[in-house]
């Protein structure tokens, strides 16, 4: 964004206020219908986005329902003390971070490996078989996703337990056991997700020139050693730039995702901020309380988020904001 | 590209060609476990000696998810939340970012990055579900569309996607007399039907699977959309549920019942599959553009 806009501005004199503002009435005339076409679209994030960040003082506030916004006590940052003393936000705070660093580290390098073996692949039918199969899972919701998962691994009639027993072998809980919890929820990221995360480093990849690996070629490398030297290098923009979104997805684990895996045995590492902000604010209606999780949670993802993007800026490349 | 012949380069093609035959099929082999599944009977899965294909084909599955209104009534709802969600939030999509491809809008800047900032910050679940409740949607259907009337990243792709349109089209429909919506709505759209049938399809798909808006915003059973009768019926009947409460309307279920439900909660998305996988991969390109 950045980068475009200083194009935009190159070349045209700084503008004074009254300058500006004879811009806009200009503009306002002249576009009166473009305004009003933007306007619902401007209504909405402001309505259903922007008055819910206003709605983030109740966190500050003793929030009655029948009392509103206006009518609650102020409480100050007695929530914020209470979340900061509570067992369970160390607990939370845990989980969220294992689960985020299990998507860095797991998940992550997948579609990067998945789109470096595609386009080694000479054959283009063969190619966009594979392509047009692993894209699938990305169109299934999550509720679709753990009850196929549900149905494979449950112990009554499963098929993966049945073949473990056939096999001999101990049948196991995989939807209650806690040990379970965080493998099978990075097995189903990776199933949804790891096919659709490759169309982006693909496209990166086609725009390396063919010439480099001729040479390559010529100078002995063989296939790893061009992948290597080539085509990963060649793609370290795109990768770092979509590691700047992943981390500002931080704390976006996925509500649906983990609240459908969550139950009561595996709750000790399964519950992340959203599912902990869900359960305590609209079942058990503690709306103030949770509005601070919320945002807290939000507040340290925007901050992952800017402090990923200055790094990357840093290290000398283009960043995203 | 001349392609080299030595052996270490076959070896690697004939593995790496495995490797991906392997991860393809890793990929769709457990839905089709599972649609397999729903066209059999209990008792052959049971005995559990099959993958793809059973000894024994059996509709009964099917016959007892659509022998009560339920499933009917969930798929009346997700139909509705689809259609008319995909195109409410077409047509706001569409005029938003046709008016934001307009360079010489001024204001655009500022307003692309209110656009943008929500994508970086919201007030999260509890102060926008205040919003949904002040603004009368909750137990509405509404309430599955409305709050989520635009998705930032959609919007863009369209507006590149307008951006990107020669100017010569416009300016001289200009030259004819259009008006702004005229040439919305007479040039641009019919110019860009590629990305509107990609989006289209993104919003689609993202209505059809709706479930968290559902548990959110709707107490009322009879306006679930089939996600959430889906969790009803395969996690929460099994007594795996996180508050103890559960789903009393529907015994629990044998596996294949299950099966067959998720087979019908998941067609409508694969049928609309070979259409959308036409235009997706330019779509997400598109997007990525400019983040």
């Amino acid at each position: 964004m950045n980068a475009n806009s200083n194009l935009e501005r190159q070349g045209k004199p700084a503008l004074t206020k009254t300058e500006k503002r004879i811009a806009l009435k200009k503009s306002i005339k002249k576009n009166k219908w473009i305004y009003l076409m933007i306007l619902p679209g401007i209504l909405y994030f402001f309505i259903y986005k922007y008055v819910p960040m206003f709605g983030l003082i109740i966190s500050f506030q003793d929030y009655k329902p029948y009392e509103g916004i206006m009518g609650s006590e102020w409480v100050g940052l007695e929530h914020f003390k209470r979340l900061f003393s509570d067992p369970d936000f160390w607990m939370i705070f845990k989980n969220t971070l294992i689960l985020f660093a299990l998507q860095i580290i797991i998940f992550f390098p997948i579609p990067i490996i998945l789109s470096l073996m595609l386009n080694e692949v000479r054959q283009m039918y063969f190619k966009r078989s594979v392509q047009t199969l692993i894209y699938i899972p990305h169109f299934m919701s999550w509720v679709i996703i753990v009850s196929i998962s549900y149905v494979l691994l449950t112990m009554d009639n499963g098929i993966v337990n049945g073949t473990l027993e056939a096999m001999g072998k101990q049948e196991v809980n995989f939807l209650l056991n806690p040990d379970w919890f965080r493998p099978m929820y990075v097995l189903q990221v990776i199933w949804r997700e790891a096919g659709w995360g490759t169309i982006i480093f693909l496209a990166a990849i086609s725009a390396v020139d063919v010439q480099l690996y001729e040479a390559a070629r010529m100078d002995g490398a063989n296939r790893f050693r061009q992948m290597w030297h080539i085509t990963l290098p060649a793609i370290k923009g795109v990768i770092i730039i979509l590691l700047i979104l992943k981390i500002g997805d931080v704390l976006e684990l996925g509500f649906e995702h983990v609240y459908l895996l969550l139950n009561a045995s595996n709750r000790e590492v399964a519950e992340i901020f959203d599912t902990y902000v869900y359960t305590a604010g609209l079942k058990q209606g503690q709306f103030s309380y949770s509005t601070a999780v919320g945002f807290f949670k939000g507040l340290v993802g925007l901050v992952l988020v800017i402090g990923a993007n200055w790094l990357a800026k840093k290290a000398g490349e283009e960043g995203v904001y | 590209m001349v392609e080299d012949k030595t052996l270490s380069s076959r070896l690697f093609n004939i593995t790496n060609a495995t490797l991906l035959i392997i991860v393809a099929l890793l990929c769709v082999l457990p839905f089709l476990h599972v649609v397999a599944g729903s066209f059999t009977t209990s008792a052959e899965l049971a005995e559990k000696k099959f993958v793809i294909f059973p000894t024994e084909w059996s509709l009964s599955a099917y016959k007892y998810v659509f022998s009560t209104d339920t499933i009917f009534r969930a798929l009346l709802v997700s139909i509705f939340v689809t259609t008319g969600g995909t195109l409410w939030s077409m047509f706001l999509s569409t005029l938003t970012a046709y008016g934001l491809s307009r360079k010489d809008l001024v204001g655009r800047r500022i307003i692309m990055f209110f656009i943008v900032f929500t994508l970086l910050f919201n007030g999260g679940m509890i102060p926008t579900f205040l919003v949904v409740q002040q603004t009368g949607l909750l137990d509405s259907l509404l309430a599955l569309i409305v709050p989520v009337s635009i998705n930032a990243f959609n919007m863009i792709i369209l507006k590149t996607f307008f951006q990107n349109l020669p100017p010569s089209l416009e300016e001289s429909a200009k030259i004819d007399g259009c008006s702004d919506f005229g040439i919305l709505f007479r040039i641009v759209i019919p110019c860009s039907m590629p990305a509107i049938a990609t989006i289209s399809l993104f919003y689609a798909v993202t209505y059809w699977n709706t479930y968290m808006h559902a548990i959110l915003y709707l107490d009322d059973a009879s306006k679930w959309p089939v996600q959430v009768l889906l969790r009803q019926i395969v996690v929460l009947a099994s007594g795996m549920n996180y508050d103890g409460s559960v789903y009393t309307e529907v015994p629990p279920p044998e596996q294949s019942v299950k099966m067959a439900v998720i087979v019908v909660a998941t067609i409508p998305v694969l049928l609309v599959y070979p259409f959308l996988q036409k235009h997706f991969t330019k779509g997400a390109l598109l997007g990525s553009v400019k983040g």
